[in-house]
C-alpha cells in the first residue's frame, strides 16, 4: 500500500516538476511576444531570426563566452542566498578583483600554470576584503548587507575609475583607451580552440571559447558539493533556513554569516576574469558592465543550484548574443531585456505556485498515512 | 443584551496542524469576553477567522445574528468588527489625526475633510475616554498611547466589536491599569469586547465571560465570577490527559549538571531577568522548573544550552562549561528539546533527513568527517520515525507537512538518539496530541531509569508533579521554592508559582 502511494506520489512529482518551467516558458514567451508585436513586427520572425543566428557556431561560442562569467557571478550570489543574505555587491567586487589582479600581475612573470592561480588567488583576496567590509558591517554593526553592497559598488566603480586613470593605466601605442599594462602571456588562459579543432569545430569569427568555462563548471561542481554534502554547505543553509534553529543547534550564525559573505565575495572576484584572462589581456575602460547584477537575475532563475544556474547562464547567454540579429529585421536588440526579465518573473512566479502545491499535497498524503 | 457575534464549531486546518479543530463562542454585546488557551491552542487563528484573514474549512459566524462569509478583514470592518494587534501598525511619522484616518480618510470630492475628522475623533475619545491629542506625531507616543490610537482608529471605522489580541503582552502595569479602564468605558457604551490571553489573572479582573480553547477546541465557556485562575489553568491544560508519573527513585550519586549563581542581566538595568541561579542535578533525576510563563524558564535553558552571556557559572559532569560554545555543549552530551519547535528545532521545508542533522552537525552517524553521510542519516531517521512513531511517509517529507505532535516526537527522537546525558526538555509535551503525550512521558521515564539527567520546564502542573523528583518554583528570575512533588498538590503549586506563598 505505501509503495502505491509513494509511486504516485513521485509520478505527481514528475509532473510538477515540469509544470513549472513549461508553464514559465509559455508565460514569457508570451509576454515577448508582445513586446515585439508592439514595435509592429511578427514575433514568429524575430525567433526565427534568433534561432537561426544564436545556433550558429561562432554564436554560440560567444554565448558561452558571455555565460561563463555569469555562471560565476551566480555561484557568488546563491552562497549568499542559501544562507538567507543577498550580496548584490558582486558587480563592485568583480570589478575590482579584475583591476588588482590585472595591474598586480602584469608586474612579474611567473611559470605559466602558477601565474594564472596567483591571479585568481589576487582577485579572490580582493573581492573577498571589498565584501568584507559588507560582512563587518552587518556582523558587527547590523548594517543591512543589501544596502551596504549597494553602496560599495558605487564606491568600487568610483575608485576603480579613479586608481586606473591616475595610477594603473599605461599608454599603449596606436591606443587612447585607459588599461592596465598587459598580462605576460604566462598569465593569459588559453582559450579552448585547440581542442574543439580536434573535435571538428573550426576558427570562427569572434574567436573561441575561453578556458575559464572549465573553471566555471569545477566552481559549479565545487559549489554543489560543498553546499550539499558538507558540514559547512549544511550549517550555511540551516542558518539560512532558519536562523534560530541554526543558533539553537550551535551554528555560530554570525560567523556564518562573515564567511558567506566573503566567500561570495571572493567567488565573485573571480567573475571578471573570464574576458580579462581570455580576451583582452589587461583591465580597461571597456571592462564589461553589469555582470554583477544579470547575475542575480541567473541565480533566480536557476533557483541556486548548481545545474540550474547552469541552464540559465547559457539561455541568457544565447539570448544575449541571439538578440544582436534582431537588429536585423529592425526590431531593437535591448528586447532581449524583456525577454530576460519576463523569463524571470513568470519562473518566479510558477516555481512558487508549484511549491504550494506541493506542500498541500504532501499534507493531503500524510493525513492519510496519519489515519492510518 | 442581544449577542454580537456567534462562533459555530470553526474548523481550519493548515498544511501540517490543526489550528482549529471545534471551536464555539458566543459573545453577548456590552460584555468582555475573554478567549484563553496555551499557545497553539487556536486563539489567534480563530479570531483571524473572525476578522476574515482566514478563512475556516467548515463552521459557521453569525455577527447580529447575520451568517457572514468574510472574504477579507474589509468585509469583517465592514460588519462592524475591528482589531486591535498585538504589534502597533501605525506610522510613525503621521500624526495621531492622520493615522486615524488612514485607509478610510473622509473627503470633499478630491480632498481630506480634517476638520471633520478632528471633530469625529475628538468627540470619540471624550465619549470612550480615550483622551489624547489629535496632533502629535505617533513617533513621540509612549505604548499605552499608542494603542490608545490603535483602538481609536478601529472604533473611527465604525467597529463595535472588538478583538484585543493579547493587549497587555506589551505594556507595563500601570498601562494596563489605563487599558481596563478604556475597555470598561467601552463596554458601558454597549461595544462587544474579545480579549485574548493567556495571564489568568488579567482575564478575570477584567472579563465577564469566558471562553478555554484547548488543541483547537472550545472545552468550556464560563462566567468569570466564580471561577478561580487554578480552575481556569486546569481547563487551559485539561486534565483528562494521561497520567505523568514516575516510579522509585532512581538518583545516582555523580551530579550531572551544577549550577552556581547563574545570573542574567537586563540590558536596561532593572530586574535580572535570571537571578543567582542555583542547583545540582543528579544523574538519573528529573528536576522540573515550576512558573508561570516568562518569569526566566527561557533565559535559564538559553543559559544552560550558552546561547545568552551569563555570570555565574555552570558545571557539566564536574567540569565547567561556560567557556564553551553551544556547539561544544551539544557534543559534549547536552539535549535540547527548545520549546518552540517550529522556530527553534526544524527547518519547515526541509526533508526529515536534513532535519535529522540540525544540532547533530559534528557526530556520527550523519557526519562522516565534514561531509554528510546521506544515506547513514536516512537510515537513522528511519529508526527514530519507527522507534518514536512518527507518522510520515517517510525521510523525504517536509517537516513542515507533519502535524505537531508527530514534528515533537521526532524532536524528542533526534535528541535521545545520541543518548544525551543531560536532557534540557522544554514543554516538551505542549500542543501534541494525548497519544504523542503519554509516548513522550515513556521515553523520559525510561531514558532517566538510564541515568540520564532530565530538566523539565512546563507549564502543565500535572506534567511537572508527576514527571519530576524535585520541583523547583521560579518567580521574576530566581527559583522561590523547591517542593517534594510527592506531597504537592497542583493547587499548592499554582500558589507557588504566583508567589502566594
Amino acid at each position: 500500500m505505501s509503495k502505491l502511494v509513494s509511486k504516485k506520489f513521485s509520478l505527481t512529482n514528475v509532473a510538477l516538476a515540469i509544470a513549472a518551467p513549461l508553464a514559465a516558458a509559455i508565460f514569457s514567451i508570451l509576454i515577448s511576444s508582445l513586446a515585439v508585436l508592439a514595435s509592429h513586427k511578427s514575433p514568429l520572425l524575430a525567433y526565427k531570426t534568433m534561432w537561426e543566428f544564436g545556433t550558429q557556431a561562432g554564436s554560440l561560442m560567444e554565448a558561452v563566452n558571455s555565460a561563463t562569467p555569469y555562471y560565476i557571478a551566480a555561484i557568488a550570489i546563491a552562497v549568499t542566498f542559501r544562507a538567507g543574505l543577498f550580496n548584490i555587491g558582486v558587480e563592485g567586487q568583480l570589478r575590482l578583483g579584475a583591476l588588482f589582479s590585472c595591474y598586480i600581475g602584469a608586474m612579474f612573470v611567473l611559470p605559466p600554470v602558477l601565474h594564472v592561480l596567483v591571479i585568481f588567488l589576487l582577485a579572490m583576496t580582493v573581492g573577498g576584503l571589498w565584501a568584507a567590509i559588507a560582512a563587518y558591517l552587518k556582523v558587527k554593526r547590523g548594517v543591512n548587507e543589501v544596502i551596504s553592497t549597494i553602496m560599495l559598488n558605487s564606491l568600487a566603480g568610483g575608485l576603480s575609475a579613479y586608481l586606473l586613470s591616475k595610477h594603473f593605466a599605461v599608454i599603449e601605442e596606436g591606443s587612447n583607451n585607459l588599461q592596465t599594462k598587459q598580462l605576460p602571456a604566462s598569465a593569459q588562459f588559453p582559450d579552448l580552440m585547440p581542442l574543439l579543432r580536434r573535435i571538428g569545430i573550426g576558427d570562427q569569427p569572434g574567436g573561441g571559447v575561453y578556458g575559464m568555462f572549465f573553471v566555471a563548471v569545477a566552481l559549479g561542481i565545487l559549489f554543489w558539493f560543498v553546499v550539499n554534502r558538507t558540514r559547512f554547505g549544511f550549517e550555511l543553509r540551516a542558518s539560512g533556513q532558519n536562523p534560530i534553529a541554526a543558533r539553537f543547534s550551535g551554528v555560530n550564525s554570525k560567523k556564518m554569516t562573515f564567511i558567506a559573505l566573503v566567500i561570495s565575495g571572493a567567488i565573485a572576484g573571480l567573475s571578471g576574469l573570464p574576458t580579462v584572462l581570455g580576451e583582452t589581456h589587461s583591465y580597461n575602460l571597456g571592462f564589461r558592465a553589469g555582470i554583477g547584477f544579470s547575475a542575480i537575475a541567473v541565480a533566480l532563475l536557476g533557483r541556486n543550484s548548481a545545474g540550474g544556474m547552469a541552464f540559465s547562464a547559457l539561455l541568457f547567454g544565447f539570448l544575449e548574443v541571439s538578440s544582436r540579429s534582431l537588429e536585423l529585421i529592425d526590431i531593437a536588440p535591448e528586447t532581449y531585456v524583456i525577454m530576460q526579465g519576463s523569463i524571470l518573473l513568470s519562473s518566479v512566479i510558477a516555481y512558487e505556485v508549484v511549491r504550494r502545491f506541493k506542500l498541500t499535497l504532501q499534507s493531503k498524503e500524510l493525513a492519510k498515512v496519519e489515519l492510518a | 443584551m442581544s449577542i454580537a457575534v456567534e462562533l459555530r464549531h470553526i474548523a481550519k486546518r493548515f498544511p501540517g496542524v490543526v489550528a482549529n479543530k471545534d471551536v464555539s463562542l458566543i459573545v453577548e454585546t456590552g460584555t468582555v469576553h475573554a478567549l484563553v488557551g496555551e499557545n497553539g491552542a487556536g486563539k489567534s487563528t480563530v479570531m483571524k477567522i473572525l476578522y476574515g484573514m482566514q478563512r475556516p474549512d467548515s463552521g459557521e459566524i453569525l455577527v447580529n445574528g447575520q451568517q457572514v462569509h468574510f472574504k477579507t478583514p474589509n468585509d469583517a470592518i465592514d460588519a462592524g468588527i475591528g482589531m486591535v494587534h498585538q504589534h502597533f501598525m501605525l506610522a510613525d511619522n503621521f500624526t495621531v489625526l492622520e493615522n486615524i484616518i488612514l485607509g478610510s480618510e473622509p473627503h470633499h470630492g478630491a480632498t481630506i475633510d480634517f476638520a471633520g475628522a478632528r471633530k469625529k475623533v475628538v468627540d470619540m475619545a471624550q465619549q470612550y475616554g480615550l483622551d489624547i491629542d489629535p496632533d502629535v506625531l505617533v513617533e513621540e507616543l509612549g505604548v499605552g498611547q499608542r494603542q490608545r490610537v490603535e483602538i481609536l482608529k478601529v472604533l473611527f471605522r465604525g467597529a463595535n466589536i472588538l478583538i484585543f489580541d493579547e493587549p497587555t503582552a506589551v505594556l507595563v502595569p500601570q498601562e494596563v491599569d489605563d487599558l481596563f479602564q478604556a475597555l470598561e468605558g467601552l463596554r458601558a457604551q454597549g461595544m462587544a469586547l474579545i480579549f485574548i490571553s493567556h495571564k489568568l489573572d488579567e482575564v478575570l479582573r477584567v472579563a465577564d465571560e469566558v471562553t478555554v480553547v484547548r488543541q483547537g477546541s472550545t472545552v468550556a465557556q464560563v462566567k468569570s465570577k466564580g471561577v478561580t485562575a487554578r480552575q481556569l489553568a486546569e481547563l487551559m491544560v485539561g486534565s483528562e490527559l494521561p497520567k505523568p508519573s514516575t516510579l522509585g527513585h532512581t538518583r545516582r550519586e555523580e551530579i550531572t549538571l551544577s549550577l552556581k549563581d547563574v545570573t542574567i542581566p537586563t540590558k536596561t538595568g532593572s530586574r535580572d531577568l535570571l537571578s543567582e541561579i542555583t542547583f545540582q542535578l543528579h544523574a538519573g533525576e528529573v528536576i522540573g522548573i515550576a512558573g508561570v510563563e516568562g518569569n526566566g524558564q527561557a533565559e535559564l535553558v538559553d543559559a544552560i544550552m550558552g546561547l545568552r552571556d551569563y555570570t555565574g557559572s555552570i558545571q557539566f559532569n564536574g567540569s565547567s562549561i561556560d567557556e564553551l560554545s553551544v556547539a561544544d555543549r551539544h557534543d559534549l552530551g547536552i539535549g535540547l528539546i527548545p520549546e518552540d519547535r517550529q522556530r527553534q528545532a526544524l527547518m519547515m521545508t526541509s526533508p526529515l533527513w536534513e532535519n535529522r542533522i540540525l544540532g547533530h552537525q559534528r557526530s556520527k552517524p550523519v557526519m562522516r568527517g565534514f561531509v554528510i553521510d546521506k544515506k547513514a542519516t536516512i537510515e537513522s531517521t528511519r529508526t527514530i520515525m519507527q522507534e518514536f512513531d512518527v507518522r510520515a511517509p517517510g525521510p523525504d517529507t517536509l517537516a513542515a507537512a507533519l502535524s505537531g505532535g508527530n514534528q515533537q516526537k521526532f524532536i524528542v527522537g533526534r535528541e535521545m538518539s545520541k543518548a544525551p546525558a543531560l536532557l534540557v526538555a522544554s514543554h516538551p509535551t505542549r500542543g501534541v496530541d494525548v497519544g504523542a503525550q503519554g509516548a513522550i512521558w515513556d521515553v523520559l521515564r525510561s531514558a532517566r531509569e538510564k541515568g540520564m539527567a532530565i530538566l523539565l520546564i512546563s507549564a502543565d502542573l500535572e506534567e511537572l508533579i508527576g514527571m519530576s523528583d524535585r520541583l523547583l518554583v521560579m518567580l521574576r528570575g530566581r527559583l522561590t521554592a523547591e517542593l517534594d512533588p510527592a506531597d504537592t498538590t497542583p493547587e499548592q503549586l499554582g500558589s507557588a508559582m504566583t508567589g502566594a506563598v
